[in-house]
């Protein structure tokens, strides 16, 4: 367990391949950002308010485009409900943690926060505290990274040393650490294998809720019938 | 300066985004939850982080194509590796990142 103050420097180590990994597609959003006009404070207040990559970089594709207030909300509703899930699993996790930790640890739930996160808590070697420092520094390399593309990413060469392999890579191995039995792997196969057929013929990125939740259905209705 | 559309559209994104963010850990968290939630909350993990991780290896463009062989799959194959041999996440992540940096260059 992380001591009194040991969670900070805890939740900082933690969070770096995130932060590595957030510098290139933030810069890339912002340059995106100010090509259809925000300023690089305008940028960083939908990275402070918002917080979730993709779902920005579509919002400002619309606002290029002339889209209305309530079709861009209404597509990152869609576009971030995914959270959901992950929230969920993560709650399991939180115990009986005060309301002000909670919002603040909520804020900060993204795809790769929660990667982070769930498999330290599953781990057992983890409690909110270094839970939110992970979302907050994450958040804040984010809103650096897009607001120093937008003042002149162009001249930034954020693709060097493989930075845009950093998410993946990790990825990669949180998803190995998840693999703790041949129900996880099945799940996870089953899981992936959906989630790539229905990114090819459904819109958005629906596929990943529906594929995750048809596939944890399937694995507790094998661990079930294996009893 | 902000302009007040934009503020409007950010701040109603911000909220539709935070509300799927807080709600479960808000209601769920520090409840007794019934046996085959847990079972399936327990799958969840593995479930999403491969249904966010495949797509991103195996399809390209928008509307998505399948396309099995990328710099992206090619590089995952000795991270996967790397991640199940050694089980650590620096050294997974410093290895996908270096083959990635090497074969960009060497291929583009």
């Amino acid at each position: 367990m992380t001591g009194k103050d040991g969670f900070i420097s805890d939740g900082l180590i933690a969070s770096g391949p995130v932060c590595l990994g957030y510098i290139p597609i933030g810069i890339a959003f912002g340059v995106l950002a100010q090509k259809a006009g925000l300023s690089p404070l305008e940028t960083g207040f939908m990275s402070l308010m918002v917080f979730a990559g993709s779902s920005q970089f579509i919002a400002v594709s619309m606002l290029s485009a002339g889209a209305g207030a309530v079709s861009i909300i209404a597509t990152t509703f869609v576009v971030n409900l995914r959270h959901l899930l992950m929230s969920s699993s993560l709650s399991v996790f939180l115990g009986h943690s005060g309301r002000k930790k909670l919002f603040a640890f909520a804020y900060g739930i993204t795809d790769e926060s929660f990667a982070v996160n769930i498999s330290k808590f599953k781990n057992g070697e983890w409690d909110i505290n270094g839970a939110i420092v992970v979302n907050f520094s994450a958040n804040i390399m984010w809103i650096l990274s897009t607001v120093a593309g937008g003042y002149g990413g162009q001249f930034i060469k954020p693709h060097s040393f493989g930075m845009d392999y950093a998410l993946i890579a990790m990825f990669i191995c949180l998803l190995v650490f998840q693999l703790k039995g041949r129900i996880y792997i099945f799940t996870a196969l089953l899981a992936g294998i959906l989630a790539v057929l229905f990114s090819i013929f459904l819109p958005g990125n629906s596929y990943i809720i529906i594929a995750s939740v048809f596939a944890a259905v399937t694995g507790v209705f094998i661990k079930k019938m294996g009893r | 300066m902000i302009e007040r559309e934009y503020c409007y559209i950010v701040l109603g994104m911000g909220l539709v985004t935070f509300l799927p963010r807080l709600l479960p850990v808000y209601f769920l968290s520090g409840r007794t939850l019934p046996g085959w939630f847990i079972e399936w909350l327990d799958l969840i993990p593995a479930a999403v982080l491969s249904a966010l991780l495949l797509p991103a290896l195996v399809t390209t463009g928008t509307p998505r194509t399948f396309s099995l062989y990328s710099l992206e799959m090619i590089v995952a194959v000795p991270t996967f590796l790397v991640a199940v041999k050694t089980k650590s996440l620096g050294g997974t992540v410093i290895t996908g990142m270096g083959l990635y940096w090497l074969l960009d260059i060497i291929f583009i």
